[in-house]
């Protein structure tokens, strides 16, 4: 399943898209494949401001939770209410129906540094 | 991961064909899943599903005295089986506390096929030489096979198609072939909650009857399903719901030990404890609420104080729900108690229930 063009991606498998100043921010194809069925999914509060890197919600396969990181420095203003209600939208869409949250980015060009899809595809 | 250190199984170049994923499992490189776990748990219960067990110890006794001596090893009433017959019961220590669960078959008058866990096969082997009288014969034979657990509702169908014309065991039975493809050692018992079977053959037949059974219509399935399978069937994995601290009566398996048989390794631990209360006992639990997974060692509270931790858990396919295991002291341990599960430092209640949580519709 390629993803949109501008899509950016970070080495722990987080996709986000460049040249936005709100963003959703979901995980990659290659990640839901690795984690499986989903089943649970945390998400952040709306008007938390995070950091670059820092933990921010948690997604459950049916082996493992595991953590979803911040790509960029924001306040998250928007999460995905109906994936909170079927996990399994990441597994099935996670380009699409499958975004985690939005976050309004603390500086624009941030996400414009990250690993484009062909760099990602060679990163792991 | 010191994936050089793993073993394989003989059966390792069908799961790549089959596209699995492979994970360090007890010491082996083990399928996880193929198409993905659900789909394999749900194909289980309404299907058939083929698992790998090849990691897992094949034990082989004989000689006069050896029914006897098993005996004093072992918690079920060995001699009660007749030859064709199997039974699942418990190694204990000299405190009562669980060294191995296995399955123990009557294969003849004076032979015994013992199948254990794969982590435990080194410490059984061991134990078990230890204890070993003059004239009974012991052998681990683990190596030299490769096994195959065919689980769900067309398991029977499925013997039909790759050993035609044979007679599938009785539940619990053991059965032995000469075949095209080797000698196979057939036993009507599972760690599914549905009907099947398990197939061990050796090694170098293992992929063959991998392919005759999968080509009659068997998923493959991984390490994945079978906990949730398992789990949903309140069979005990031993080093989470088993261990050397808690005996089989704690653990709800007193059905599998006889105390009346005669001595036997950790019977006077356990005739002590019955007298004495049992300080805890091993409850099914269900999420209350739609909640993030029950996982293995998260803390169970009761009123603020912490009553234990699960010792299993994950959602169950079947229920849509979260479930687990935990020893709780008895006084949290009656059906419709309400505890709370500690996820990441938020309290989610529980419901203890009765075990098991799904029993396959009867025939």
């Amino acid at each position: 399943m390629p993803a949109p063009a501008n899509t950016r991606f970070t080495p722990s498998h987080e996709w986000i898209l460049s040249g936005q100043e709100i963003s959703a921010v979901g995980i990659s194809e290659h990640a839901q494949a690795e984690l499986g069925d989903i089943v649970y999914i945390e998400l952040p509060a709306v008007g938390r401001t995070v950091a670059a890197g820092e933990a921010v919600a948690v997604i459950e396969s049916v082996k493992a939770a595991s953590d979803i990181y911040a790509p960029v420095a924001g306040e998250i203003v928007e999460v995905n209410a109906p994936v909170a209600a079927e996990a399994s939208l990441v597994n099935t869409d996670p380009y699409g129906a499958g975004w985690l949250f939005k976050i309004k980015l603390a500086n624009h060009a941030d996400a414009d540094g990250l690993m484009d899809e062909a760099a990602y595809a060679a990163s792991h | 991961m010191e994936t050089e250190c793993l073993q394989q199984t003989p059966l390792l170049a069908a799961h790549l064909r089959h596209g699995a994923r492979m994970v360090p499992f007890a010491g082996w490189n083990m399928p996880v899943q193929y198409a993905g776990i659900t789909h394999e748990h749900q194909a289980v219960r309404t299907g058939c599903g083929i698992f790998d067990i090849s990691h897992m110890g094949e034990f082989f006794v004989s000689g006069p005295g050896a029914g006897r001596w098993l005996n004093s090893i072992l918690t079920n009433n060995t001699e009660k089986l007749q030859a064709g017959q199997g039974h699942y019961t418990l190694m204990l220590n000299e405190q009562g506390g669980v060294i191995d669960d296995l399955i123990a078959y009557r294969t003849g008058e004076d032979s015994w096929f013992l199948v254990v866990n794969a982590s435990m096969i080194p410490a059984d082997r061991e134990w078990m030489s230890a204890r070993l009288p003059e004239g009974v014969n012991f052998k681990d034979d683990s190596a030299a096979w490769a096994g195959m657990a065919v689980q769900g509702p067309n398991a029977p169908s499925v013997f039909e198609t790759v050993l035609p014309g044979e007679a599938l065991p009785v539940r619990n039975g053991v059965a032995e072939f000469s075949t095209a493809h080797g000698r196979v050692i057939v036993c009507r018992t599972g760690y599914t909650g549905e009907d099947g079977f398990e197939l061990f053959t050796e090694a170098s037949h293992g992929v063959t009857w991998w392919d005759l059974v999968t080509a009659a219509g068997a998923t493959p399935c991984g390490l994945g399903a079978r906990d949730t399978l398992r789990l949903e069937a309140c069979y005990p994995l031993n080093g989470n719901d088993l261990s050397p601290a808690r005996t089989p009566l704690e653990a709800g398996l007193v059905v599998f030990v006889d105390l009346e048989k005669g001595d036997f390794t950790g019977r006077r631990a356990l005739v002590a404890q019955k007298a004495d209360g049992l300080p805890s006992r091993l409850c099914a639990l269900r999420m209350v609420d739609k909640s993030p997974p029950p996982r293995a060692h998260y803390p169970v509270r009761s009123g603020g104080e912490t009553a234990g931790e699960l010792s299993s858990g994950g959602v169950s396919p079947t229920l849509g729900s979260g479930i687990a295991l935990s020893y709780l002291p008895p006084a949290l341990a009656a059906t419709g108690t309400r505890v709370d599960i500690d996820i990441r430092g938020k309290l989610w209640p529980a419901e203890v229930v009765k075990k098991p949580f799904y029993r396959r519709p009867s025939a």
